[in-house]
């Protein structure tokens, strides 16, 4: 029953909870009980939230009962993780760093308020690179999390958490956070759907700031269909976010259906010349010219664009995020929340040296590198020749954009150039590292939504991911391609991708 | 190193040293953004550009101040409790 229940999508669960057939309560106990048999290989969790989450499941059927969910969402009642990234009132929130160990934060992100507001109870906060800086979960400062796929490799990153939690059948449904790629690569290294909103889409109140101009908080998930219902959900204006755009949300849930349909005739699909091939592992790119054809078949009418300054992306990315961090990061003082390391003995015991010394224990290797990078590009003789000119080189990017969606209604590309990589193999070398967000960059710097969705298993038996672009503000653009692709690849696997995934962790939970 | 003293993070000498010598290999990388930032193109700070506006005038509740002070290192009396600003000299 567990393993059965725990498999449906997440649209398929809220079914069975208006069928009257399962509860809320239910539910959550179902994945907390694949937590409890996941968590020693997978450790996808910092936080395992099992009282509030039963208590709100227990209010919802409460609810429920009396007749008073009318009105709530499609998903009200199904269970959801967090990105340790965005703070939950009452439940400890970390960011991954020992600068934040323990915290309780006094209030709720927007996007919490409105989970919660839907009846989705909280089932956790999962693992990410200390203050989503990474591309593997690596970076930690309270261990790794790992691939379901092959436990000896990583889930990418920074929403390793989340997303190997959806993928091990943890949780349904998560929220990750999305700088350079944080929701779209994991997606794509655990076989599972992630979705980057137009910025300003979603309310970012609440979500630990990374780097302001590119964070974006959005959707995991198992299917294109439930990211769709989710993002409606955390989607809409939030005056508390002065990024948040004043309109109403897009009908991503309908586009998603439409798709499902499989008819794309009429739309136009652009191949971005500059995201492929070259660097690319060829089992990757195998699968993505399988499903351009698949596309094709479709109705729909592929054709090559050129992003001519894409291949300059990584470099503004690698100068504008460092720069924000820098910032953003300051508020780590010793002052307010968080970690306080007094100087030795024999250091003034002044604010300025308790701050020094609590950034050098608090900050561990990674977040040290970028608030160094960020400094050394805001410091006076640098701004312009870095900071100034990666700002251009945004507005080239944008352009590149607005050229490529003339042409098409939606672009394509692999999500990664690689599929899953060994604990290790990139730690010692941050430019390989990097090298990993190539194709997903480009819609931080444009503000452009996009997704990455399973496109099959590469030549090493692990998942390959594909990604959809969209125009600024019209995310339900994406979601029917994507639909579309995955119910044609759903029929040609005979079903969806995880029936190839081995889950020793779930065999006895039906007892 | 001059950088650790404006981030206001106290680096050992080998992770000054080890930073260094990767903040070398990643300069080279993102130089390149100049061979295309012609002084022709205009910056962008926030991808989807939005008007500033006035929410309406409504007083809201705030943080009580025990939940302000609630996640400090150091509190004393509902207030924040920081070393002293000046050293010796």
């Amino acid at each position: 029953m567990t393993d059965e229940l725990v498999k449906l999508s997440a649209a398929q669960m809220a079914a069975k909870i208006k069928s009257g057939e399962v509860s809320s309560r239910e539910l959550v106990e179902a994945h907390l009980k694949v937590i409890e048999a996941a968590e020693p290989s997978i450790q996808a969790f910092l936080q395992v939230s099992a009282d509030e989450a039963r208590a709100q499941a227990d209010a919802f059927d409460e609810k429920t009962a009396k007749g008073q969910t009318e009105g709530l969402p499609e998903l009200a009642g199904v269970p959801i993780a967090i990105k340790d990234m965005i703070v939950t009132k009452g439940i400890v929130t970390t960011a991954a760093s020992k600068i934040l160990e323990g915290w309780v934060p006094p209030y709720d992100a927007t996007v919490i308020e409105k989970l919660k507001a839907a009846g989705m109870p909280l089932l956790g906060k999962t693992n990410l690179d200390e203050f989503a800086q990474g591309s593997s979960t690596e970076h930690s400062a309270f261990g790794p999390t790992h691939n379901p796929w092959d436990t000896d490799r990583v889930p990418g990153g920074s929403g390793g958490g989340s997303a190997s939690a959806v993928a091990a059948f943890e949780a349904p449904l998560a929220l990750g956070t999305d700088t350079g790629g944080s929701i779209r690569q994991p997606g794509a290294l655990t076989g599972t759907v992630g979705v980057k909103p137009t910025y300003g889409g979603v309310s970012r109140f609440g979500a630990i700031a990374m780097a302001s101009s590119l964070d974006q908080i959005g959707p995991v998930s198992r299917t294109v269909l439930d990211s769709a219902l989710l993002q409606e959900i955390i989607g809409g204006h939030d005056r508390r976010d002065s990024t948040s755009i004043p309109a109403p949300v897009r009908p991503m849930a309908a586009a998603a259906r439409e798709g499902m349909k499989r008819d794309l005739k009429g739309m136009r699909i652009g191949l971005v010349k500059e995201l492929g091939g070259e660097g690319f592992q060829p089992g990757v790119q195998a699968r993505f010219n399988e499903s351009v054809k698949l596309l094709e078949e479709m109705g729909a009418e592929i054709v090559e664009v050129s992003c001519p300054h894409f291949p300059y992306s990584l470099g503004a990315y690698y100068i504008i995020m460092p720069s924000e961090v820098s910032s953003n990061l300051a508020r780590y003082d010793g002052m307010r929340y968080g970690l306080r390391v007094m100087p030795p003995a024999d250091v003034p015991q002044t604010a300025a040296n308790m701050m020094a010394y609590t950034r050098e224990a608090g900050f561990g290797d990674e977040v040290k590198r970028r608030i160094i990078l960020g400094t050394y590009a805001l410091s006076a003789g640098y701004y312009d020749a870095w900071y100034g000119s990666a700002q251009k080189v945004r507005t080239l990017i944008i352009q590149d954009f607005n050229k490529a969606f003339e042409q098409a209604d939606v672009l394509i590309s692999p999500t990664s150039p690689s599929t899953a990589f060994k604990f290790g193999e990139k730690m010692d070398d941050p430019l390989a590292m990097y090298m990993n967000d190539i194709a997903t960059i480009p819609a931080n710097l444009a503000g452009t939504p996009a997704m990455s969705i399973p496109s099959g298993l590469s030549d090493d038996g692990l998942p390959a991911g594909i990604q959809f672009i969209a125009p600024q503000q019209r995310d339900e653009v994406m979601y029917k391609p994507a639909a579309a692709l995955e119910a044609a690849l759903n029929e040609q696997w005979g079903g969806p991708i995880w029936q190839s995934l081995k889950t020793p962790w779930l065999d006895g939970l039906n007892k | 190193m001059h950088l650790g003293d404006l981030a206001r993070i106290a680096l050992t000498d080998e992770e000054i040293a080890r930073l260094q010598g990767e903040l070398n290999v990643i300069a080279d990388a993102i130089n390149k953004v100049q061979e295309v930032a012609g002084d022709d193109v205009p910056p962008t700070a926030n991808p989807v550009p939005l008007e500033a506006y006035l929410r309406p005038d409504v007083a809201e509740a705030p943080l009580t101040q025990e939940e302000a002070v609630s996640g400090a290192p150091v509190s004393e009396s509902g207030m924040f409790v920081a070393p002293r600003i000046l050293g010796e000299e």
